[in-house]
């Protein structure tokens, strides 16, 4: 079974949510218990780095769009980094580049803030 | 293949898929296309057809002509045709808290075809179609 998962490390008040894997409807939940669970301490600045992220398909995506107004009312954001190109080309076919930063380095994107 | 409407077993859908289409020589991104395609569309018979029902019967089958692929996915859960397939305005998405409805619109731009064709209390089928060149 192909297995996905999510790591944080906090840099800063910033933090970073590294994906790893497969994120489809089977493993979504996982990365809505991390957002669930950075909002509950309040962390509302966060970097999702892709650079492990092998596959995601609507699903993964949803995930972004259910926790990004609640993040961004109380000032924070979800910035993007790292994409390979296909996992880029599904995030541009939704048109997700209008609604999201999404940067090349993890290092950018931590700057932004 | 017949697989369980669980969506544990979109990995060995999409597993599937890679093995039967990449034996044809397609290009890469040609496949990654259809495989998301396929799970958008197994996805969707889990959670709307079947409604996380669990042991459900999902049928995949693949047919390959030369110049198209047609994959046929059939369920017999619910009825379920979805509305034209429009482009999803995100802002009015974001607006919304609306989630869903992405899947269809990336299956339909993936594919060159996308065709329900069901049969109320009997079963729904949808074929996803991709032409191809050979050796490309």
């Amino acid at each position: 079974m192909a297995e996905f998962n999510a790591s944080v490390k906090d840099q800063g008040d910033i933090s970073i949510v590294y994906l790893k894997g497969f994120l489809d409807a089977h493993t979504a939940p996982v990365l809505e218990n991390t957002f669930s669970e950075l909002i509950d301490k309040g962390k509302y600045r966060i970097v999702a780095n892709f650079k492990e992220l092998s596959y995601i398909s609507s699903a993964g995506l949803g995930v972004f769009m259910a926790f990004i107004e609640k993040i961004r009312e109380n000032n924070g954001d979800i910035k993007l980094s790292s994409m390979n190109e296909k996992v880029y080309n599904i995030f541009d076919l939704l048109g997700f580049p209008l609604l999201y930063e999404i940067f090349k380095t993890e290092d950018e994107a931590v700057k932004k803030f | 293949m017949v697989v369980k409407s669980r969506t544990e077993n979109l990995s060995e859908i999409r597993e599937f898929i890679n093995s039967l289409v990449g034996k044809i020589g397609v290009a890469p991104n040609v496949t990654e296309d259809i495989i998301l395609a396929v799970d958008e569309a197994c996805t969707n018979i889990i959670k709307h057809s079947y409604k996380y029902f669990p042991d459900g019967e999902i049928i995949i089958k693949m047919k390959y002509s030369g110049k198209k692929i047609i994959i046929t996915i059939i369920d017999y859960g619910e009825y379920f045709q979805p509305n034209t397939i429009h482009k999803p305005d995100l802002q009015e998405y974001y607006r919304h808290k609306k989630v869903g409805g992405l899947g269809m619109y990336l299956m339909k731009t993936l594919m060159d075809e996308v065709k329900y064709s069901s049969i109320p209390g009997k079963y729904n089928q949808v074929l996803l179609t991709k032409y191809v060149n050979s050796g490309s």
